[in-house]
């Protein structure tokens, strides 16, 4: 069975947050309702979106790294938050695996959003309807784009290419290879839900050297001994050499 | 998780209503069969009026939770899977049959069914008492199920939740239907406060129970499993939002550490002991004024115990939002 997702490289992910201006910018016009802003420009500006970027400080001083974490709804395969949807309106759909929110049955009841590990749902401050990330539902079937702009605008933005976007069922994707090959993880997997986004972690290219592949500790034949300079009164290279 | 008024009120007020009824009726039971000394109809009637009332005040309480009330009736669509969808099946339900029961007392219409041996008459208000009686407790699992079937909020998935709903709400509606009936002036009140002494007792008893549970929960998710990220220290530098979020607003209560403990305390001191003193000493001194005075500090109580319930459930998902 088709399942669409994300894989997420932290890898190269830089925190730049092209990923989330541009969801909101092409999902704000989607069919499940713009994403209400609230004071935007005032002090304390909150709102509605589909993906946020965090960032995290692993370590201590001096040995610390900085992780650039992207998260958005991981269209779990076993999702915890449709089954208790009172109205029906989370549901996953059957041909591709995407979570969605019915915006004409939702109640608003937040309960959804209880029921979700990872807070990839928001009730949007106005309509008062769950919000959640599409997968672009909107766009990656869209026949009037060239099929290489057939993919979710998160993916589209990214400049360093740290999203990718495919069938993670599918062994032969490029998702599957990445996340096979580049040890590709889950977020929670405690729970069970069995998300279908992946995240790939940090990679460092490394190899183990021993000290004494470096330094040749035992060397009998003082191989690599520098020679004597020859004698001036030894024949030259052109002719013999002394050794 | 951030404490909803609608749904505190919701579940204390339909949890007075239920117990409330469960004491009519049981009343009505003993005195089928010669336990207890008979009421005339009307005091069924009042009774399952005040129920009634305590009901529909908490179904309305309910709508203000819903950020699209006129499509609530949607909800009872998904009963197959959702225990919400559930409750909004059976809470109606109930209320229907609980109008069917004081309707029946107060039209007079309650032919004889049964006849055992040669005095005890099963009429039709006891039939449809026992419907209700079902319904309520189908209601008090559904009502505890909505927060118990939540396995990610570790405070609340355990069946000391469904248990607590219902000994909770029976101690009010006993409670309740003692001051009704020292109202009425009936000769049930001695049943009722008897039984409002040991639901408080029972409940106090649950209640501490998941107090001492949740107090020693071994949380499943951690902040290393939630990124993906082995390492001891790890320290949040952004939020993905500068003003806030539905996740920073919907998941936290917001109190004070102080605030959080004193409401935690206040509770247990509302709920279980006072009442308990109240009613003794009301039911000794036949005061209506201390059995009134015993339902409303308990509700009030109440009150706190659902803030606090909601206020101790810690959502994984905080993990994300360490420095709200």
């Amino acid at each position: 069975m088709k399942q669409l997702a994300l894989v997420i490289d932290l890898n190269v992910c830089v925190g730049c947050h092209a990923c989330v201006t541009s969801c909101k910018e092409w999902n704000t016009s989607g069919t499940a309702g713009y994403m209400s802003d609230m004071n935007p420009y005032g002090k304390d500006p909150t709102g509605t979106f589909f993906n946020r970027v965090q960032t995290f400080e692993v370590g201590q001083f001096p040995n610390t790294e900085t992780v650039h974490f992207p998260k958005s709804c991981l269209h779990c395969e076993d999702p915890p938050c449709v089954p208790v949807c009172p109205t029906g309106a989370s549901y996953k759909r059957e041909s591709d695996g995407i979570v969605l929110v019915d915006s004409e049955k939702c109640i608003g009841c937040n309960y959804c959003s209880w029921a979700c590990p990872y807070g990839a749902r928001e009730l949007d401050a106005e309509q008062k309807i769950m919000k959640k990330c599409t997968l672009c539902v909107d766009r990656i079937y869209d026949e009037s784009l060239p099929e290489s702009e057939r993919k979710p605008s998160c993916v589209m933005a990214c400049p360093t290419s740290a999203r990718l976007f495919g069938d993670v069922n599918d062994p032969d994707s490029e998702v599957s290879i990445s996340i096979r090959e580049n040890a590709g993880y889950q977020l929670m997997p405690e729970w069970g839900t069995k998300p279908a986004n992946h995240y790939l972690p940090r990679r460092k290219a490394s190899i183990s050297i021993h000290k004494d592949e470096l330094i040749r500790a035992d060397n009998p034949l003082k191989k690599e001994r520098q020679l004597p300079m020859p004698d001036d009164s030894d024949p030259t290279l052109d002719e013999t050499t002394s050794w | 998780m951030h404490p909803a008024f609608s749904i505190i009120f919701l579940t204390t007020l339909i949890g007075a209503g239920q117990g409330l009824f469960l004491a009519l009726y049981s009343g009505q039971l003993y005195s089928v069969f010669k336990l207890l000394p008979g009421e005339n109809p009307n005091f069924y009637v009042a009774g399952s009026l005040l129920a009634l009332l305590l009901l529909v005040a908490g179904l309305v309480s309910s709508f203000f939770h819903l950020g699209r009330p006129e499509r609530a009736w949607r909800t009872a669509s998904r009963w197959r899977t959702s225990w919400m969808s559930r409750e909004v099946i059976v809470l109606p339900a109930f209320m229907g049959s609980v109008a069917a029961w004081g309707l029946i007392h107060y039209l007079g219409w309650n032919p004889v069914v049964v006849t055992f041996s040669e005095n005890i008459a099963i009429d039709m208000s006891l039939l449809l008492g026992a419907v209700a009686t079902l319904l309520c407790f189908t209601l008090f699992l559904c009502t505890g199920m909505i927060y118990a079937c939540i396995r990610m909020l570790q405070e609340w998935a355990t069946p000391l939740t469904v248990i607590n709903y219902t000994l909770l709400g029976g101690s009010s509606g006993f409670i309740l239907a003692t001051v009704f009936a020292a109202w009425q002036g009936s000769g049930m009140i001695w049943f009722f406060g008897g039984w409002s002494v040991i639901l408080t007792a029972l409940a106090f008893i649950t209640r501490a129970a998941s107090l001492f549970r949740n107090a020693r929960l071994k949380r499943k998710s951690t902040l290393q499993t939630a990124i993906g990220i082995r390492h001891a220290h790890i320290e949040q530098k952004a939020q993905g939002s500068m003003g806030g979020s539905f996740n920073t607003r919907e998941y936290f209560h917001g109190a004070s550490q102080g605030k959080y403990k004193s409401v935690k305390w206040a509770f247990l001191l509302l709920v279980f002991p006072l009442p308990l003193i109240l009613v003794s000493v009301g039911l000794g001194s036949h005061t209506f004024g201390l059995l009134l005075a015993a339902f409303l500090v308990q509700y009030i109580g109440l009150l706190m115990e659902r803030w606090f319930f909601f206020a101790q459930a810690n959502h994984p998902q905080n993990l994300y939002y360490q420095t709200v």
